[in-house]
């Protein structure tokens, strides 16, 4: 059986007077029901610009996109504009980063979750408004039949955050698209709102897909993890894999620049060194070589001259990496871990 | 910059050296106070040292150590700040206060970093606004370096803000679009009139080589550059007058995780090398731990706990701390799976219009009591370098059952004052912006040397 959501090749390709940005240039992944697929990377890197591309958000502006997106074996670039219409918001929908700019300001918080409800379903105002007082209240919004019509300003950061979840999930959408759902927010209502995606997603048992460039969120959220670079995927498998024994340089950077709120008190931090590139002119090979310490380790002049493929990595499994280097199992045991996490390495 | 570019001005940037500097010490009109005198010597001995490798930052970094015998640089003590809150009719009556802070102490150690964490709309930034003197505070002391600066006119303050700056946290806009870098951080040199004008931009490039951007690059304007660089400009125009004392306001949270270890990296090179105080603000727990050998944690505009960073992040005392370090997402819990077992807070942070009575964290305390709501518990020092405000201030599971205050306040366990026992709200060990040499046994309540 093929897989709830898959995604290959995807492409996404912006044509501007001075050439072409490649946004995302071949993006592939695969995501089932209920499963969790978290993606990573700098601001720049791809992430969002994929992410609207599978909610059909660039239809209408001169974006090219190509390759496949699978939702249930329907290609969803192949679909009409109108096709498209139908699914968004039902079959597919998106929670954004900061809900203060999402939502329209002069329309209550009620009205703007019922209308979700009005376009896909086939029933009058009242019904459609009491059904976002009910969704109002699986959020945890207290007095949800009041607060229903207050404006998005009357709101804290957590609530929007929270009614934004609300109209996500109000058609009970097989894949929710989450965009930096937490950056704007405390850490302690991130937490609620992370218990709160995950409780839904058990219920309505569907996909989620998390964009963030918070490794933390990723490790409690995530099931499967996506790094992106420049546009591309350069290492992609199971959380565990990939946080526990990453094999790709650009990780390990991602990894060791984050200061500890735990752990122990002698790591250090390592910032990966210059400026993410420009997509307009990437560098030549491997995108990440200008700012890869690991470089000289590849014989030749190879990963300024060719662009690694994503090939099996060594620890096997789905784990697969984008890079030149030959025993970066090794590399990392022995040079990356002892500096961000030395009490690690005597427990391995 | 309104001064042509002229080739001297390169030139001159090109063989600036110390002597050169402290050369122009004599010479400069308006280095007559003693005071000046000195700032001038140090930004002299700065330049030598000025040529800080740039490339270390991107070297691994292990935490600020912290000196905690240094004298304090900044004592801060019962600070206030109420913001009125007007009515909409036409005469605009005040109705209430926002009280966004609400009588903090604490202390900042020469040459160390404090930091200051807790959520949005706890008062942190109005912190650092207050100073720096941006605002006037409604109460308090702000003693800076010997002066309390609370009341200064703003005739007073000119020659502070040599000695205090700020890094703001949005470099996007707290940078003019329409200067150049040059102009930019030269700005602070031409009002002070710290070097002659023709000196000025060798200053500049200098400044920008220290903060690892081109030099060449002072004619550009603030969109040419990246976030991170575009921070840097801001770091460089809070180093110009070589200042004692720098409130960071959150100088990392808009930049991009790699970049934001570039920065932290700047800015503990630059503690290092001309020994100035942080005031380090942010809401990022990690970032705060490796930064500052000290934190105080803030919640509605009160400081709830303050202590050594081993204290704070392995051994803290108060429930919000506690609620507040749990929730963190943590990279490691990838090797376990699943989410990590957390406190969980109910409900928002309530509004500083109206405040709790008494505790103001007891609405979402985990184990808030009725004595929580009628008595507020005063920050005590439990620690050589630990103080915390809470009733029941222990280690997280080992809260004890009867109120720690209890004695010290004079009162039973369910906040009724008894007779015969005094308060000692005006103790040392209360509300004190220092350290005493004695403090509180939590788990007796008695006084410990």
């Amino acid at each position: 059986m093929s897989p709830f959501l898959s995604v290959k090749d995807l492409k996404v390709h912006f044509p501007t007077v001075d050439g072409v940005v490649k946004a995302t240039d071949g993006m592939s992944f695969d995501l089932e029901r209920g499963e969790t697929l978290g993606i990573v990377g700098e601001s720049g890197s791809g992430k969002s610009v994929s992410s609207s591309a599978i909610l059909g958000l660039h239809r209408g502006t001169n974006a090219l996109v190509s390759g496949q997106i699978l939702l249930d074996d329907t290609d969803l670039l192949q679909l009409s504009d109108e096709q498209m219409r139908l699914r968004r918001g039902r079959d597919v929908s998106m929670i954004f980063q900061d809900p203060l700019s999402a939502m329209h300001p002069y329309y209550t918080v009620g009205n703007q979750i019922a209308e979700a409800y009005l376009v896909h379903n086939d029933v009058g105002k009242k019904a459609a408004k009491a059904r976002a007082v009910e969704m109002l209240d699986r959020v945890g919004i207290p007095q949800p039949d009041r607060r229903v019509d207050d404006y998005p300003h009357q709101f804290s950061g957590g609530m929007r955050q929270r009614a934004m979840i609300a109209m996500g999930l109000i058609n009970d959408p097989g894949l929710l698209i989450a965009d930096e759902p937490t950056t704007a927010l405390d850490v302690t209502v991130q937490a609620q709102i992370l218990d709160l995606l995950q409780d839904l997603q058990r219920e309505f048992n569907s996909a989620v897909i998390i964009i963030t460039h918070d490794l933390g969120v990723v490790a409690e959220m995530a099931d499967d993890v996506l790094v992106m670079y420049a546009g591309r995927v350069v290492e992609y498998g199971p959380c565990k894999e990939i946080l526990v024994h990453p094999e790709m340089p650009y990780t390990w950077g991602l990894l060791s620049s984050v200061p500890d709120v735990a752990g122990d008190t002698e790591s250090r931090l390592i910032p990966i060194p210059g400026n993410p590139p420009s997509l307009l002119n990437p560098p030549s090979g491997c995108a990440f070589h200008p700012r890869c310490t690991h470089r000289d380790k590849v014989p030749g002049d190879l990963c300024r001259t060719e662009t690694p493929e994503l090939t099996a990595a060594h620890s096997g499994g789905n784990h697969i990496k984008r890079c030149h280097l030959v025993n970066p199992d090794e590399v990392y045991a022995t040079e990356v871990l002892p500096e961000i996490a030395p009490d690690l390495v005597e427990e391995n | 910059m309104s001064d042509p570019i002229t080739h001297d001005d390169k030139a001159n940037a090109e063989e600036l050296s110390g002597e050169d500097v402290s050369g122009t010490t004599q010479t400069a009109p308006a280095a007559g106070s003693h005071a000046e005198h000195q700032h001038e010597e140090q930004v002299g001995d700065g330049n030598e040292s000025l040529d800080i490798d740039t490339g270390a930052i991107f070297e691994p970094h292990a935490m600020t150590k912290g000196d905690f015998s240094a004298k304090p640089i900044l004592t801060v003590d019962n600070l206030r700040m109420y913001f009125p809150v007007k009515n909409s009719g036409i005469i605009r009556r005040t109705v209430g206060h926002v009280q966004a802070v609400d009588g903090i102490s604490f202390q900042v150690p020469e040459g160390g970093s404090l930091g200051l964490v807790g959520e949005s709309g706890c008062g942190k930034s109005t912190t650092g606004r207050l100073i720096t003197r941006l605002y006037k505070p409604t109460e308090g002391k702000i003693d800076f370096d010997g002066k309390d600066i609370a009341n200064y006119s703003a005739r007073q303050l000119m020659p502070l803000r040599r000695e205090i700056q700020m890094i703001f946290q949005d470099p996007a806009t707290s940078l003019n679009p329409r200067h150049t870098v040059g102009t930019i951080v030269g700005a602070p040199l031409m009002i002070h009139s710290v070097v002659p004008r023709n000196k000025v931009m060798g200053r500049v490039k200098e400044l920008l080589e220290v903060v690892g951007l081109n030099p060449e690059h002072y004619n550009r304007y603030p969109h040419e550059f990246s976030g991170g660089q575009r921070q840097r400009i801001g770091i460089a125009r809070a180093l110009t007058l070589q200042p004692k004392l720098l409130v960071a306001d959150e100088p990392v949270s808009a930049l991009d995780v790699s970049i934001q270890a570039q920065v932290i990296n700047l800015l503990q090179d630059l503690q290092n090398e001309f020994k100035i105080s942080f005031l380090f603000i942010a809401h990022d727990l990690a970032v705060v731990r490796h930064f500052c050998p000290e934190v105080a944690v803030m919640y509605l505009g009160k400081i709830v706990e303050v202590a050594d960073r081993d204290t704070i992040y392995l051994r803290p005392h108060h429930p919000y701390t506690q609620a507040l370090l749990s929730a963190v997402p943590d990279v490691r819990q990838a090797a376990v799976g699943g989410r990590r077992e957390r406190i969980r807070l109910q409900g928002d942070v309530p509004s500083p219009i109206n405040p709790p009575s008494g505790c103001r964290f007891r609405t979402r305390c985990p184990i808030a009591k009725d004595v929580c709501a009628r008595v507020e518990p005063p920050l005590m020092q439990i620690g050589e370098r630990h103080k915390v405000a809470c009733h029941f201030a222990g280690e997280l599971g080992h809260h004890p059952a009867e109120p720690v205050t209890q004695r010290l306040l004079g009162m039973d366990a369910e906040g009724n004052p008894v007779e015969g026992q005094t308060s000692a709200t005006e103790s040392e060990l209360l509300d004190h912006p220092g350290y005493a040499k004695t403090w509180i046994d939590v788990k007796t309540g008695d006084t410990v040397d």
